[in-house]
């Protein structure tokens, strides 16, 4: 399962999904450049990411909590989620994210 | 404010849970300590971030949240008299000729000790800053993360940004100083207390004040004064002429001053060894999230492990001619003395 990450650069990285991992963690253990403070409890808003529009409808709907969370991040759109958030699955083959502005 | 120095044994800096345990263990050797906290609440990231979270993982305690865990970790340590300076900073450390160390505030705090625990977690607990060009031009003089004298707005027009408590709590104590002032959240909905929300939504009402649903998208001005923020709404941009911004999105975890401290750090983490948690600098320790060793997990747990075998090295620094006696808490009625028990 590949997912596709677009850092702060504008780089795109291919990195290994891991069926029913958090989308955070794999972003976070390929090294790549996400704060994740609260280590993935939806309690701080630093793993904010955008979502591909073509996969917008596919990744799990967002949580009240996580809507809440997002009114602390910047730059906030349609698109923006909270990647502690989505569990990764095999539906999400191919997931491509871009890691927002902090 | 008084610039002599406070004397103690130990100087813990962070009153995370490891903090705070790291005062009970160093407590029952009889350590003194002083600990200082940038947040004005004990806890850390326990109290900031989750303190209505459930945390599983505590030895013996199946479920317990943030808070809870806070507050019987302060109870556990009430008998040993810790002195908190909350609020504070620790801006700087000196090594003096006596082989103690110096450690200031930012507050202006000055205390003396043979011994500092750096137990500061992530970091520092600072505003998460809108990322804006040229921002920190603005900050201190028209941009402010927080409220410290009301007055400073008085007659101002005034902007803030932010749906949770602090911004809606402060636009209900500012509203009626203020020449005029504007909430500006991302959306109509707000995590705030009820009855804040509601007094909020009467002001608006009432064209007392106005509330604008968008998002910050950059500052105009000139020296460091606010002309106008432009705003990103559901279907429109548009130029907020405002005097002043109160920007409230929550913190972040900054390393800040530790940084200074001429300890060894490598990417942001202190590296110590696993015998005492001591740094590269004799008798400065580095315990909980903060520290690194091979094998290190980031969990609490450690974190009490790490406090409970620091406490031991740091009896020989404090007390050099005494012999260190291992007791249990269980058997020991000198520890159960130290204990009120």
């Amino acid at each position: 399962m590949k997912l596709y990450v677009i850092d702060h650069d504008g780089v795109e990285h291919q990195i290994d999904g891991i069926d029913g991992w958090q989308l955070m963690e794999v972003i976070r253990d390929e090294g790549l450049d996400i704060k994740a403070e609260c280590g993935g409890s939806c309690a701080c808003a630093t793993c904010h990411v955008y979502v591909d529009e073509e996969w917008q409808n596919k990744v799990p709907e967002k949580s009240e909590e996580e809507i809440d969370m997002l009114d602390l991040a910047f730059d906030v759109q349609d698109n923006s989620r909270l990647s502690c958030q989505i569990t990764i699955t095999p539906s999400l083959d191919g997931l491509r994210v871009t890691l927002a502005p902090d | 404010m008084s610039n002599n120095p406070q004397k103690t044994d130990v100087v813990i800096i962070g009153a995370g849970p490891v903090g705070l345990f790291a005062v009970f263990e160093l407590g029952l050797l009889d350590m003194k300590c002083h600990v200082v906290d940038i947040l004005d609440v004990p806890g850390g990231q326990c109290a900031e971030l989750y303190p209505e979270k459930p945390i599983y993982d505590i030895p013996a305690i199946p479920v317990c949240t943030g808070q809870e865990l806070t507050d019987k970790l302060m109870q556990q340590i009430e008998p040993f008299g810790a002195v908190f300076h909350f609020g504070q900073m620790a801006e700087s450390i000196e090594k003096l000729g006596t082989g103690t160390w110096l450690i200031k505030t930012d507050a202006g705090t000055v205390l003396e000790a043979p011994v500092i625990v750096i137990a500061a977690g992530g970091g520092s607990f600072v505003p998460k800053k809108p990322p804006l060009k040229d921002i920190e031009s603005y900050e201190g003089k028209s941009l402010f993360y927080a409220v410290r004298k009301m007055d400073q707005f008085r007659d101002k027009s005034v902007v803030i940004a932010g749906g949770g408590d602090s911004a809606l709590d402060w636009t209900l104590s500012l509203q009626p100083i203020a020449r005029n002032l504007t909430l500006l959240h991302r959306r109509n909905e707000f995590r705030a207390a009820p009855d804040t929300i509601n007094k909020m939504r009467k002001l608006v009402s009432d064209n007392l004040m106005k509330l604008e649903i968008g998002q910050l998208k950059g500052i105009k001005g000139e020296d460091g004064f606010i002309d106008s923020l432009h705003i990103k709404g559901e279907s429109e941009e548009q130029d907020l002429e405002c005097d002043v911004l109160l920007a409230f999105y929550g913190l972040t975890m900054k390393l800040g001053p530790v940084a200074n401290f001429g300890i060894n750090l490598e990417r942001n983490l202190i590296p110590v060894d696993t015998e005492k948690f001591e740094t590269d600098v004799a008798g400065i320790f580095a315990i909980g999230d903060i520290n690194h060793y091979p094998g290190k997990l980031k969990l609490i747990l450690s974190g009490f492990h790490e406090a409970a075998l620091m406490s031991q090295k740091a009896f020989r620094y404090v007390y050099p001619d005494r012999k260190l006696r291992f007791q249990y808490t269980t058997s020991s009625s000198d520890l159960q003395e130290k204990l009120g028990v």
